[in-house]
Order: C-alpha cells, then sequence, then structure tokens
C-alpha cells in the first residue's frame, strides 16, 4: 500500500503502449509525426480513400459531409459548414483523419497518406497553392479561415442572468395562434400508437 | 385547425369543473355483465410458464411499441447515427437500458474485459495502464444521471419537425451509475490537477469521439462507469466501461472508455470544433457548451399518446431536467402560455437527473395546447423557442431545450405545434 493515498493498482505504461494509442494532435501542432505529403499525391491517395463518399473535389456525396467551400455561409439561413468554411484548426483536421477515417477503415493511413490527404482537402477549399507541402513545419503556415469564428460559452451572461426570474403565471399574453404544424410525420409506430394525425 | 386557439373560459375556472363526469370512455359502466370477469380465463385455470423459461426476460410481447426507433433521413449511415429512447410511454425516472437511446460514431462496438484496458498519460507522474480487474479494486460509488445528447430536439429549431415526443425529445436516458470517481484514478496516476489544466478523454472504437474536460469538472463529479441500472453497461452504451459526465452534453460520455490524457490545453478535437459546436445568428459559434439547460417536456398526452378514454380525469405526465442541478419546479399551461400553474413532482428532484411531473385534471373535451415549464434550483427558466432564437438565431443545431406546445384537439389527438 502507498502511503499517499494511492491503492497502488494498475501497471506503469510502456512508451510503446503510449506511442501507440496518444496520437493527438494540439492545435499547435504538438503530436504530429514525421513525414510530409504534397498537393498532388494527395489527390491520388484521397481519390483511392475518400473520395467514394466526400466527392473527388471534397464536395460530399449524397449525405456524405462535404468538406470543402461554403465560405462566409455561416451566417446564412442554411450555413454550409466544411474544413475550409467552419474548422479552426488545422490539427483537428490532421489528427481526425489520421485516427478515424476512412470510415470503415480506421486508423489505416500512414502519418504522410494523411499529411497528403490533408493537403489536398486544403488545396480543395482554395487555402493553399498547388505546390503545398504539408508537414510538420509548415502546418502552422496555413489560415484557416475561420480561425477566429468561435467565442467560448457565454450563455452565464447572454442568457441565464436574463432568463433567472419569476415566471409569468396568469394573463401571460393575450391569446395564442398556432404558428407552424410538424412538417414530416414519420412512419406510424405499431398498434397502440398514433402519429399519423 | 383553426389558426387561433382561445381557451374556453371553463380553461381558467379550475376546479369548478370538477364535478362526476358522466361518460368516460374506456371506465368501468356496463349494461351487461363483462365476460373476462364472469367467464373463467384460461390464465386463471391453467399454468403459466416456469422459472425456467427465462434466464434473462425481455418485456411482455403487448408492449412491443416500446422500443427504440431510429429515423433514417436524420444521418447518411445507420453506423454514425441515433436513435430514440420511448419516453412516451415510460414513466417515472429510470430508463429501461434496452430501450435507452444509442448514439454511435462508428456503431456499437463488442469489447470484453479481458481485452479491455485503461490508459491514462500526459501530465502524470506516473502513466498506468488498468485492467477492468484493476478497475473492480478501486472504491466505488452509486449516482443517478440523465445523459442527453446535444442534439436532442435539435431538429426542431426551424419548425415543428417531427411528430412525436420520442423523436423531439427521446435522445436522452437515465441510469444509476456505479463507478469509480475520475479523481481516484487521475490521483493514482499522480495528475497535475491545477485549474489550468485539462483531461482529454477518448474510446476504443474507430471514431474515438474524443473530447477535452476541464479540470475543475474532472475532479468534481465525473465517473468512471460500468454498470447501470444495476448490471453491467449495455454494449450499445459503452460494455464495459464509459465516462458519466453529469449535467454536460452526451457526447463527453465517452464510451468504451480507453485513454485519459492530462494536458495543458483543450485538444480542440473534431467533436468540439467541427461537431457540437454552436453557430450563432452572425455566424460566429459558441463552443464548449457543455452544460444541458433546464428542459421539460409533456410525455402524455403527446402525438404518440392521444388521449384515448375520452373526458373526465386525465394524468398529464411529463419529465423535467437540468444540467445545473435539481428541478424544484415544472409549470403546465394547457393554453399556450397564457395560464400556468404548478405541477406536481413524483419525487423530490435529483441533481442531474430526470424528474417526473404529473398534473391531473379533468378534461372538458376542448382543444388543449399543453406546454411545461421547468426550473431548477438555480432559479433559471426554461425558455420559449422564440426566446431561443432570439438569442442564437435558428442554426445552432445544439442544446435547444425550449419548451414545448403540443395541440390536443376535441378527438384528443395530439400534434406537434409551434405557436405564437
Amino acid at each position: 500500500p502507498k502511503t499517499d493515498g494511492r491503492l497502488g493498482l494498475g501497471r506503469a505504461a510502456l512508451p510503446e503502449e503510449i506511442a501507440a494509442w496518444d496520437v493527438d494532435v494540439l492545435p499547435d501542432g504538438r503530436g504530429l509525426p514525421e513525414g510530409s505529403g504534397d498537393v498532388w499525391t494527395g489527390e491520388e491517395v484521397y481519390v483511392e480513400n475518400c473520395a467514394s463518399c466526400h466527392g473527388d473535389f471534397a464536395e460530399g456525396v449524397d449525405n456524405w459531409p462535404v468538406l470543402a467551400g461554403g465560405f462566409d455561409t455561416l451566417g446564412d439561413k442554411d450555413p454550409v459548414k466544411t474544413v475550409g468554411s467552419y474548422w479552426p484548426y488545422l490539427s483537428t483536421v490532421w489528427d481526425y483523419v489520421h485516427r478515424s477515417m476512412p470510415f470503415g477503415a480506421a486508423g489505416t493511413l500512414t502519418p504522410d497518406d494523411t499529411y497528403a490527404i490533408v493537403a489536398y482537402i486544403l488545396y480543395s477549399n482554395d487555402l493553399v497553392d498547388d505546390d503545398f507541402v504539408l508537414s510538420r513545419d509548415t502546418f502552422l503556415n496555413v489560415p484557416m479561415h475561420n480561425a477566429d469564428g468561435f467565442i467560448v460559452d457565454d450563455r452565464a451572461e447572454q442568457e441565464y442572468a436574463e432568463w433567472r426570474t419569476e415566471p409569468c403565471m396568469e394573463n401571460c399574453k393575450e391569446e395564442v395562434a398556432v404558428t407552424m404544424r410538424s412538417v414530416f410525420l414519420v412512419e406510424t409506430p405499431p398498434e397502440g400508437g398514433s402519429n399519423s394525425v | 385547425m383553426d389558426d387561433t386557439f382561445k381557451p374556453s373560459r371553463r380553461a381558467f375556472l379550475r376546479g369548478s369543473a370538477a364535478v362526476a363526469a358522466g361518460t368516460v370512455a374506456g371506465a368501468a359502466t356496463a349494461n351487461s355483465p363483462d365476460p373476462l370477469i364472469t367467464e373463467l380465463q384460461d390464465w386463471a385455470s391453467y399454468t403459466g410458464v416456469g422459472v425456467d423459461e427465462t434466464p434473462y426476460g425481455m418485456p411482455i410481447s403487448f408492449e412491443s411499441h416500446v422500443v427504440r426507433r431510429n429515423v433514417e433521413w436524420l444521418t447518411a449511415s445507420p453506423i454514425s447515427s441515433i436513435n430514440f429512447t420511448p419516453i412516451h410511454a415510460l414513466d417515472g425516472t429510470i430508463t429501461p437500458q434496452g430501450c435507452a437511446f444509442e448514439r454511435h460514431h462508428s456503431g456499437a462496438i463488442e469489447l470484453s474485459k479481458p481485452d479491455y484496458r485503461l490508459m491514462i498519460n500526459g501530465l502524470v507522474d506516473q502513466p498506468l495502464v488498468f485492467t477492468y480487474d484493476d478497475l473492480m479494486r478501486f472504491p466505488r460509488e452509486n449516482h443517478v444521471y440523465f445523459c442527453e445528447c446535444a442534439a436532442n430536439t435539435g431538429m426542431e429549431w426551424a419548425g415543428a419537425q417531427l411528430n412525436g415526443v420520442q423523436f423531439t425529445h427521446g435522445m436522452i436516458h437515465n441510469m444509476e451509475y456505479t463507478g469509480v470517481p475520475l479523481r481516484t484514478l487521475l490521483q493514482e496516476a499522480g495528475a497535475d490537477i491545477s485549474p489550468d489544466k485539462w483531461v482529454y478523454v477518448e474510446g476504443a472504437d474507430a471514431s474515438s469521439n474524443g473530447r477535452s474536460i476541464p479540470m475543475e469538472k474532472a475532479l468534481d463529479d465525473v465517473l468512471v462507469a460500468f454498470k447501470a441500472n444495476g448490471e453491467a453497461l449495455r454494449m450499445e452504451h459503452g460494455y464495459p466501461v464509459r465516462l458519466v459526465v453529469p449535467g454536460w452534453e452526451g457526447n463527453m460520455w465517452v464510451k468504451w472508455l480507453r485513454r485519459i490524457e492530462v494536458t495543458d490545453m483543450a485538444v480542440e478535437s473534431r467533436e468540439e470544433t467541427s461537431k457540437y459546436t454552436d453557430v450563432l445568428e452572425d455566424g460566429t459559434a459558441r463552443k464548449w457548451t457543455w452544460e444541458m439547460d433546464a428542459k421539460s417536456v409533456i410525455t402524455s398526452p403527446s402525438p404518440q399518446m392521444p388521449i384515448t378514454h375520452g373526458k373526465g380525469p386525465l394524468v398529464i405526465s411529463g419529465l423535467a431536467w437540468s444540467g445545473h442541478g435539481k428541478i424544484t419546479r415544472v409549470d403546465v399551461s394547457k393554453d399556450g402560455g397564457i395560464t400556468w400553474e404548478t405541477a406536481r413532482l413524483g419525487k423530490q428532484g435529483d441533481t442531474k437527473a430526470l424528474t417526473r411531473f404529473y398534473l391531473d385534471m379533468d378534461w372538458d373535451g376542448a382543444p388543449m395546447l399543453l406546454q411545461s415549464r421547468a426550473m431548477d434550483d438555480t432559479g433559471y427558466v426554461q425558455p420559449t423557442k422564440a426566446q431561443l432564437r432570439e438569442k442564437r438565431g435558428e442554426n445552432s443545431v445544439y442544446h435547444n431545450n425550449c419548451i414545448q406546445t403540443w395541440y390536443v384537439n376535441a378527438e384528443g389527438i395530439a400534434e406537434n405545434v409551434e405557436v405564437s
């Protein structure tokens, strides 16, 4: 038994084990491995691994996510949130692609593959030129379009302060009008329920 | 339906209408003897099934509608998708695990206890690896908490969309968890627990679902849980070990938890940049909107739970919850928010847990616009959708805790509507 309140359970993690599982990349680039990839290599690897869902130009197929475009639509009625238009950090793109893509075969991309694919996604978003080579050294040079687009949760100031008041109980409004009815009637549940009014 | 709903005068005269109702459909009035009583029934004569029939039981077949359901068009693939708890048909507060909603990003994985490993690394004195058996030797706690998907009610931002409380509010479950406080494991590794540090947590599945949690929360009430409602977690809920992050958005409740890393900054992973950030009207977005604000919904009557018994006594039943603490009060309106009365809590609200409320009424058969409005012990009052939209616009996707309206017509059929 330890004297500092610890129970002495578990065992030391070995360096190889930590290296295998700790692959996250921080916004400042810490965690990126050695390697590099250019746009045109990226196009080849991307077409092979990614285009069947995300489209040849990262424009998305069917309902699958769009990775490119949508610039300056975030204030629109229907914003298009992509790597180019929305994502604040390049680290996230590298980390997520390397760790969790392709969908259904995650973890199979080498660091060089990942650098190349990410370079191609950046090119598809017009964020880099076609001779761009992505590596740990060039990583922080890429201007992410929406890097300043996020604020830390401010509900406490914007909402809670206002909504922590005794609510109205009587005569709260003159009359009530129905302004919208549900438009999607999902398939009717089995007998015993009814949502097909 | 009329465009304008004017509550009948009777609706204001609470109590005066509570005279004995003479014609209650489905009630025990009969002109001739009931054969279910006067004739010998099979179950009163023959035998039922033996105790060796069902080592682990399922609900009786008559309850086959009380199941999880999905909505195909919501997502591109059922592997990274959502389904919905049948909250319309449940009562009390504990969600049966077998119909508690699922949300996966790369499917529900099968991870055995012998194969399970949990690593703690980063800013710690000693990076550690635990087996499942190791975790069984730490002191445990029990707590009931709700897990609500950040996107619950998210389809309703721009209007009344899905016609059923299962679909509008069913990305939620509420279980009694057994687990080890995260702070205990951090202490075991000698973690740097200074307040500017973060804890990054990730799952063993392909999506990993990595999220960053500030140290203050990690030391407060986060649990590394292995039992829910008395038994092991279900596969689809993270078997054998998941994170429980009380009051905070469901995405952070990392399932199949495999690694805990102490860091000096947030990782800003995909699930806290691209997703689970909330776009405001001007195109900027909130990040780190962790808490789930006070919310409630009437589960019956609701579109899947029409009134079938006619006029007379009617139980209005619903759920309320808050990520900030306990539910202290729920008000119910039958006239779209003109008049409110305070409902009765099924039992005292638990912190960051579902709370059941009831309003027992005498229904005169007039149409109603039913609403519920939760208050928590911080004094926060659940807002209307109009109030939320005024602050956020319509494209936040997540954190829609607006007051829900059901229009109940004279036939007892309920519909999802918005009102002025």
